[in-house]
Parts: structure tokens; sequence; C-alpha cells
């Protein structure tokens, strides 16, 4: 081990050290402050001389006296089955007074990337129980999809509300016994100790903290480690997906700290800001934490992210949502409105979007009508939408009768679909029972994105004259 | 990568001075701008990007982690190149031409580093046949033989560019090996399958001509409103879900190229999957074929090192290029160019250069116009023609098309398809905004329509403009005072715009018979909505009221067109007019 007293510069979270051997980049060090305690840091740059050191865990009482021990290895994440049940913080040591973890392997935690051929398509549906999601926006086993939220929004109610009900359909049914195959990797990254409390109650209320690993980076807690915690997480769900043939749920909460943390790494080393003061490499940092959901042929696990992040001042625009949403497969939008109007879960379908969708639905995995039936949703509610504003200026009375439906439907799409209480947990089939229901207040003719033979089978209200005469109005 | 590169290794090595992400510094390396070097321990391939005395700053293509100063840097005194010759096509490689079935093979299912692999096979043989007898006469470019390389393609072996020529001195068919001589010519210069060509610099052709000829997609709003040539350039800038994946996925499969190089750029890694699942599956709409037999895909992931995807799209343009030299039309989509230039600005940051717009490199349009220029209809060294079309996706921050990638784009290329994020989310896919788009080659293209599809091919597209041009204006007043509120003839132009935005240019790419639409078809369909807007417009004239004429029965089954069978779609289209007419005329 190559122990060192010569650090030369402590700047925000950076620790600039001499050197006269040669130190790995990336590299882990200790740096042990005078009064004893051990600090954790990462070698940032390392150049024939000097290093320097990004240390997690605040520099705050290291001086120059400080010795630095370099540890000849890069970060790793000691991983077994048995994390499972435990509260880590966000450095992964455990913080919920249990035995110490006795690792079955070590990981490192930058991953690797997935090779593409390996990889195996996402195509198996994921039933949320949440009707704006499964019937519009569906999520399969190996996506990344993130919840688009914004400060004061309820998208921590419903990441539990997705962690509590999400099961794949025909297990649940043929094979009671697979149910443990199941689990949940949870990293916070700077929430308050509120929000980790409310997190917490729900995983052992529900008994759901047995099959899940905890990671808790509070707001309190020094921010650069966030930038690991992360990786922590997504090196354990791995673990647990790829070895141990977990289907793994990841949820990340809140990406915008994270990228705040990275931002302020950034600064403390003088590097040239990318957009909004932003470092140049956030996109390919994001994409190295993201990239790792997915499948790989030939093996049992999965590995499922739904990162949160809240948007700074609802901009979806800002960089953090912008790059997340170029890397990620589709996002869940919260909406203040719909929130407002007391509409729960508030998930506005319109911007939502899910691409891996028209893979893991249709007949065999979800049923024949579903990719149909969620495009005119869409088109319909869009129209709807649209005659809103309409309104203001006009008034109702000044619609035709075909526009008074769209307003109609859109109304009812809110109320009695999207609006499902953060505790009703829906089957797809009756997600989209309900959706015909509201489809049938349209004439038959207007449903042009839905096959004839469909309609015929599931158009709700025999009366086959009376829509077609009012359409004729 | 190329193996024989590493062969002529010259004792110039050099000791990495300081490891920061992708770039590191040696000092004492003796290279020259661009040349491939080995870093560390490992041997980490990496490109030369900046010579300052004694201190030569490298990019890795490969995760540093764990690099350390002091550590070696070997040169290998060659410029990053692609090996090209037969087996190129049906293979997936990563950005510095390493195949990714094979270093899965080698190292399972996630990406390990400092594993080299030849970008085609060295061992597999080939049946080759020649086209040239002894005693014949051949200089640089020339086809000295064929190879079956896949069902579709007859790959053609090439004298190479910079080759002296002369007689052919042996030749016979047979078996041989990529490594292997095939002809020898007088020169005393031997030819074989295999060549090599550094990346960054275009194969030499005789000249570039004006195209043409369209780049047939199988998109109704591409091939009626907005053509691309055989040989042209286009840009897919759009938000992100607004489908520009999907549009390029689209185009790859069904666009009339001989050959198609895929380029995934920076994206996700499920997609690349998908592509890699679904082309052996779907059969190429000319030939029949399996797709992946014309297909070259590129993939270089997002978590992928950032330097080989600065690289992956001059390995795909030289690619392009090689089979251009046989006289193929190629096409190259690279998904997305914005990938490639933030890869640029996260090098250019690294190394600490003086950022232009928004922290790119100044060097942005500069690089951007290089790679488009690559493109073109050429005539090659050999006599014969060959196209490379080049279609680059853009991600704009945002969705915000006035940031410096898409306008260093628009600058260059000639066909615009702009991807707007409000037809999106009312799932009119695809999400091509018919005012914003362009296409310059509109007017050099209609003579080949107006020829191979219908003399009123131009015609009928500009009564389609015109009408979403006017329902545009009118869409501005309904929103103020409500559709009702309009005179009838305006209230049936609504409608027929209306027909035409949801019959025939939203296009189902995940249908099976829409995702691919023939330009017959395109026009049927136009033609269909215009029989529609004159017989309604005459039944308007003769007093018939405006909604006894749009909620006739058999409107809209305009809409069904598209998902009608191709070879019945003209019958359907005939019924479908007559039966228009007669209904609209029994109201007067």
């Amino acid at each position: 081990m190559k122990e060192y007293q010569t650090i030369t510069e402590i700047s925000g979270p950076l620790v600039f050290v001499e050197t006269d051997e040669p130190i790995g980049y990336d590299e882990i060090v200790d740096i042990e402050t005078p009064s004893g305690e051990i600090r954790r840091g990462q070698v940032l740059e390392a150049a024939s001389g000097y290093v320097a050191i990004q240390v997690f865990e605040g520099t705050d009482g290291i001086d120059q006296d400080s010795s630095v021990r370099f540890l000849g290895e890069t970060m790793k994440m000691p991983v077994t089955e048995e994390l499972l049940g435990r509260v880590l913080d966000g450095s992964g040591d455990p913080i919920d007074g249990g035995p110490d973890i006795v690792p079955e392997e070590r990981h490192d935690i930058v991953g690797a990337a997935i090779n593409p051929t390996a990889r195996e398509y996402p195509e198996e549906f994921i039933q949320t129980g949440v009707s704006a999601i499964d019937g519009m926006n569906t999520l399969v086993r190996g996506q990344k999809l993130p919840i688009f939220s914004a400060s004061g929004l309820p998208h921590n109610e419903l990441a539990l509300q997705i962690a509590r009900q999400a099961t794949v359909p025909e297990e649940a049914s043929d094979e009671e016994g697979e149910e443990s195959e199941f689990a949940v990797v949870f990293g916070a990254m700077g929430i308050t100790a509120e929000e980790a409390n409310e997190f917490m109650d729900d995983f052992e209320r529900t008994g759901a903290l047995e099959r899940s690993v905890v990671f808790m980076n509070l707001a309190d807690d020094p921010a650069v480690e966030r930038t690991v915690t992360p990786r922590m997480v997504l090196t354990t769900a791995e673990y647990l997906a790829f070895e141990k043939d977990y289907h793994v749920l990841v949820i990340l909460t809140d990406m915008t700290n994270y990228c705040e943390a990275l931002r302020e790494i950034g600064a403390a080393r003088e590097e040239v800001p990318g957009r909004r003061g932003y470092p140049g490499y956030m996109y390919t940092d994001l994409a190295q934490i993201y990239e790792r959901a997915g499948r790989i042929d030939g093996r049992e696990g999965s590995v499922t992210q739904i990162p949160i992040l809240t948007m700074p001042g609802d901009d979806e625009t800002h960089p953090i949502p912008d790059l997340t949403g170029y890397i990620t497969e589709g996002q869940i939008y919260v909406d203040r409105a719909l929130n407002s109007q007391d509409v729960s879960p508030p998930i506005n379908v319109l911007p939502s979007l899910s691409r891996l969708m028209d893979d893991g639905i249709g007949e065999g995995l979800t049923r024949e009508d579903h990719a149909d039936v969620s495009d005119q949703l869409y088109a319909a509610y869009a129209e709807g939408q649209d005659l809103r504003d309409l309104v203001n200026i006009v008034g109702r009375e000044a619609l035709s009768e075909s526009d008074n439906r769209y307003l109609d439907f859109a109304d009812r799409f809110e109320t009695e679909l999207i609006d499902q209480g953060s505790h009703t947990d829906r089957e797809i089939d009756e997600t989209l029972d309900i959706a015909w229901e509201l489809l049938s207040m349209l004439p038959k003719t207007e449903l042009n994105r839905i096959d004839e033979e469909l309609i015929e089978e599931y158009y709700v209200g025999g009366a086959e004259s009376e829509p077609v005469e009012a359409a004729a109005d | 990568m190329s193996q024989a590169t590493q062969e002529q290794t010259v004792d110039d090595d050099g000791v990495i001075d300081s490891v920061s992400g992708p770039v590191v510094t040696a000092t004492d390396l003796d290279a020259r701008m661009n040349d491939v070097v080995y870093v560390g321990e490992e041997g980490l391939m990496g490109e030369v990007i900046e010579i300052e005395g004694n201190v030569t700053t490298i990019q890795v293509y490969e995760e540093t982690s764990d690099v350390a100063p002091g550590e070696p840097v070997e040169n290998t005194g060659e410029p990053l190149t692609v090996d090209l010759g037969p087996g190129m096509l049906d293979t997936i490689y990563d950005g510095v031409q390493r195949p990714l079935d094979v270093l899965e093979s080698q190292m399972g299912a996630f990406l390990d580093r400092g594993v080299d692999a030849p970008g085609i096979d060295l061992e597999k043989t080939w049946t080759f046949t020649p086209t040239v007898e002894e005693g014949d006469e051949v200089s640089a470019g020339d086809v000295v033989g064929t190879v079956d390389e896949t069902v579709s393609i007859e790959h053609k072996v090439l004298v190479p560019p910079g080759y002296e020529g002369g007689t052919v001195e042996s030749i016979e068919e047979g078996e041989f090996t990529v490594e292997e001589a095939v002809t020898t010519l007088s020169s005393g210069e031997e030819i074989k399958m295999r060549q090599e060509w550094p990346v960054r610099e275009a194969r030499p052709t005789v000249e570039k001509q004006t195209p043409t000829k369209p780049l047939v997609s199988g998109q109704r709003i591409l091939d009626g409103l907005f053509p691309l040539a055989k040989g042209g350039t286009a840009a897919i800038p759009g938000p992100f879900g607004s489908g520009k994946t999907v549009t390029q996925q689209s185009l790859a499969k069904f666009a009339d190229a001989d050959i198609v190089v895929y380029v995934g750029c920076g994206e996700r890694g499920n997609e690349m999957t998908e592509v890699i699942d679904d082309f052996p599956e779907l059969p190429d709409p000319q030939s029949g074929n399996p797709l992946m037999a014309r297909t070259c895909l590129i993939a270089n992931t997002s978590n992928m090192p950032v330097a080989a995807r600065e690289s992956c799209v001059y390995t795909g343009i030289t690619i392009a290029e090689y089979y251009r030299d046989m006289g193929y039309d190629v096409a190259l989509m690279a998904d997305s160019t914005s990938r490639w230039a933030e890869a640029m600005r996260e090098i250019s940051s690294r190394l600490e250069e003086m950022p232009g717009e928004e922290g790119y490199p100044a060097y942005l349009a500069a690089r951007l116009s290089e790679f488009y220029e690559r493109a073109g209809y050429f005539v090659n060294a050999n006599g014969t023609e060959g196209s490379i079309s080049v279609i680059g996706a853009v991600s704009p921050p945002g969705g915000d098309f006035s940031e410096p990638v898409t306008q260093n784009t628009l600058r260059i290329v000639k066909t615009f398809w702009a991807l707007d994020s409000d037809l999106a989310e009312r799932r009119h896919f695809p999400a091509i905004n018919w005012d914003e788009s362009y296409s310059l080659y509109r007017n050099q293209l209609d003579p080949w329509f107006e020829n191979e599809i219908d003399a009123d091919w131009s015609e009928t597209r500009q009564w389609a403009i015109d009408t979403l041009d006017e329902e545009g204006e009118l869409q501005e007043i309904v929103q103020l005072v409500g559709k009702d509120a309009l005179p009838d003839d305006q209230r049936l132009t609504l409608e027929v715009a209306r027909y035409l935005r949801e019959a025939w240019l939203q296009q189902n790419a995940f249908h099976d018979v829409d995702r691919y639409c023939p330009p017959e078809k395109t026009f049927q369909i136009l033609t269909a909505i215009k029989a529609f807007n004159d017989e309604a417009f005459e039944a308007l004239e003769a007093g018939v009221p405006v909604d006894e004429i749009t909620t006739i029965d058999a409107a809209p089954r305009l809409n069904r067109i598209a998902t009608t069978p191709d070879d019945e779609a003209e019958a359907f289209v005939a019924d479908l007019t007559d039966e228009i007419e007669s209904q609209l005329q029994e109201q007067y």
C-alpha cells in the first residue's frame, strides 16, 4: 500500500497529492485526517508527479498533514445475496445495525457495457397495475423508464405503487412459488430524511424490505458520495439479476441531485462547462448509468430501471431531463395541473412514452386490441385537449356535437382511466375494458386507428345506429 | 482493427505521463498526428490527437480505469484504418470495426477491454471468380474478380487505390482466404481480397455528379413530399420521442439501396439489439432476401467508450465508400450525429481547447461538412457509377433547432425532415412536420417520378401541399372562432386536409402492410383523396350542405387504403372512388 503525506492543495471536494510512483486512474484512496477519521476518495486525474482525488465524504477536517493511502484498486462493491433486506449508506456500508456484510464477490462499480449482440430484446410485459402505464406506456422487463416530475409532485408515491404492484401476469397465476424471484434495489440520492422515512415505512409495512436492497444517501450526506451511489446500486442489481437470476427493479431517486453533484465536481476541477454549467460529458456519464438496464441472452434475470428526476422549474428542456430522455426508453410525465385536480396518479399521457411498448403488447402478451386501443386513446385525448383551449374562447355551445363528445371523452378519460388512486391495482384486461367503455362514447367511424374486426368485438353498446345517426347531424 | 499494423511497430515507444478519462498524455513518443497507438500494459487502442513538444495527447478507445503514469505507449506508425473485404455485410461492428460477435465469444456478455479482433475473418475462404484474364491491363480501382458475399450481394475484388497497375500475370479461380493473393500484376503488385484504408480520408473517385434518381424509401411523406436522391444528404432532427430512430430504421429496412450501412452512434443498446434481432428476419422489399444480407451494422452504444463513438461514423462511411467503388448504391444512416458531435466536444474539453458555441469545438462545422461531403453520386475509377446517400439523425437539446449541430448540419444537407413533438404526442407518425421540412432535390427528381410512376406526380403533389398549407392557415382561425364559424368551402377543405394527414401522411411502421408503401401506392392514395376533393367540391357547388358531403359512408374508407395489400390497392382505390362519386352524386 502506498502512503503519502504530501497534500499540496485542497479545493472543494478535491485534494491534490504529490506522488513519486505511478497511481492508476480511478484508483481508490483512503485519507486519514489528523483526528483519525478515514475519508474515502477516488483518483480523478493521474499524472506523473501528482494526482487529483475526489473525496466522497467531504474535505472538511482534511489538512496538509493528513495521510493519503492508495489502495491499488478501483472502487468495488461487495456483493452477496445476503444484501437483500439490508439498508446501506451511499457508499455501500450498512446503516441498519445489522451484521457486517460477508461478500461473495467484489465487483467493479463502473461496470462494463453489455455487448449489444449479447442482449436479449426486452419484450416481457410488466403489469404495474397503473392504467396510464400499462394501457398507454407499457413497461417491459429490462427497460429503463424514468419518471419526469417536479418539486411538490407525488412521484415517490407513484414509484412505490409500481414497486408494490409490479408483476408479470403469467407468472403470478401459473407459478406462485416464483414470486421470490423479484427484487427491488432502491437508490436514494440526496432525498430528505422525511422522504426516506416514507419509503422505508412503505417497504416495511408491505414486507417489501426483505426482497429489497436499500442505499441511502440523504440530503445532508456528502454530495460527492452521490456520484458513486447509483453505480453501487446497479452493480448490486446486475449481480442479483445476471448471477442470481432475480428480476430486479431498480428505483433511483433523485437523478437531479446526482447531476448537481457531477456539476459540483466539474466546477471544482475548473472544467470547461457544457449547457447550464453541467459538464460536457454528462450524456456519457448518464448513459453509463441508464444503459445498465436490460436482459442478457441465456440468463434468467433482468434489470429494469425506474429513475426519478425532478425537472428544475418544470422545464423539460433542462439538460437533466433532456439528456435522460435521449438515453432512456421513454418517460412518464407527472403533471402539475392533473395533480391539482386531484387526479392520482397525475400522469400526463400525452408527452409520456414507452419505446419498448410495441413489442411487449398484443396477442399472447397482453391482448390483441391493446396497440390499436392505445393509439386511439392518444389521438382522441389529444383532440379533446385541443378543444379545451377552444372552449375557453368560444364556449361549449359554439362547438359541434362531435366536438362536445371529444370534450366529454377527455374528461372521463382523466377521471375514469387515469384517476385510479394510489392503492388500486388494475389488471391489464380491466384497463382495456375501461378504455373501450370510453372509446364507445365516440361513433365507430371515428375510431380510425382500430382494426374493424376489433371494433366489432369490443365496441360497447350494440345500438349501432345511434352513433352513426349522431354523426350525421 | 487491422492486424498487419501491429507487425510494423517501430521502436519509438513512449511513456504515459497523465490519465484523465479517455484522454492520456505520453512523453517521448515519436508519432504523427492520427497515428494509432496501444496504451498501457493492457494495450488499449488509442489515436494521437495532439502533439506539443515532447508531449503527445492520445484519445483512448477503451475505458482507462487503473491505467497509471509510467506505463508504456506503443506506436503502430499507422493511422486508424478499417479492413475492407468480403464478410463485412451481415456483420455488426463496434466503433473501431471490431466484430461484436467475435468479442462476445472472446469475453462474454460484457465488453471487456484490451481485446483486438480483425474486422474481417482472416481464416474464412471465399470462392473467387476472375473477371479478367492473364494479359489484361488493370489499374487502380478496376475489378479483377468477384466473390458471392451474401445471397444479395456480389462482392467485387478491386485493385486497391494507389496501386500502379499493369498486366495481369496470374489469376485463377478457386478458394482463397482474404490474406492470399488472388492476382499478381506485372508491376510486382499482389492483389488480395482484403485491403486497408484510413478512415479519415475519402477514397478516390473520378467525379461527382448531380443526382437524378430518388432513393425510394417506401415512406409516403418522404417519397411523396420530401424525396431524397440517391447520393443525397438528409438530416432528421427531432426532440426525444419524436421517432428519429423509427424513421431511420424504416429507411434502413425499406430504402431501395443495394447496401445499407447503419451506424448506431451513442444510442441505446436495446435499439441495436432490436436491429440485430429484426433484420435477419425481415425480407428486403426489392430482392426478398433477408435484410441483413445487404446490411453492415456499426454499434457504438452510449455507454461504450466515447472516443470510439467519435470514430464510428468514419468507420461507417469508409465501408460505404468501398461498396460504392464496386458500383453499388449505398445508404448510410447515422443515428445520431449529435452524439458524435458531443463526443468531439467531450474530447475537446478534456484537451482544454478554446470552446466555440455551446462548448462545441470550433472545428465542429468543418468536421460535419467533411463528413457529409463524402456522400454523393460518383463516377468511380473503374468507370462504374455508385452513390452514397447519408441520412443523419440529429438530437437537438430540448428539441431546439437553433443549436449548433442542427444549424451546421442544415447548412450542408439538402433534405430536411423536421420531427415534431406535437405530432408525436398525438401519435401522428412519422411525426415529420410538413410545414418545416423541405427537399431541394424535388425538382431534379420530378422527371423520374413522372416517367416511372405517373405523369401527374408533381402536379398532384402540389395540390396536396397547397391544401395542407391552406389547412394550416384555417386552423389558426379555427383556434379562435371554432370550426362551425367557417364558410362551407373552407370546412370542406379542412375535411380533405384531414384525410391527407390521416390517410396519406400517417404511416404505421409496425403494420405488416403499411410499413412499406411503394411509390405507386403513395400516388394511388393521393389520387383517391383528390378524387374525393373534386367530387365533394362539385357537390358543394350543386348546393349539398357540407355536413352531408363529409358524412358519406365511403369517405372514411380512404383511411383503409394504406393497410390494403399493395396488389389489391389499385382495385380498392378504383372501387372506392366510384363509390364516393355515386354517393356524392346521389345527394344532388
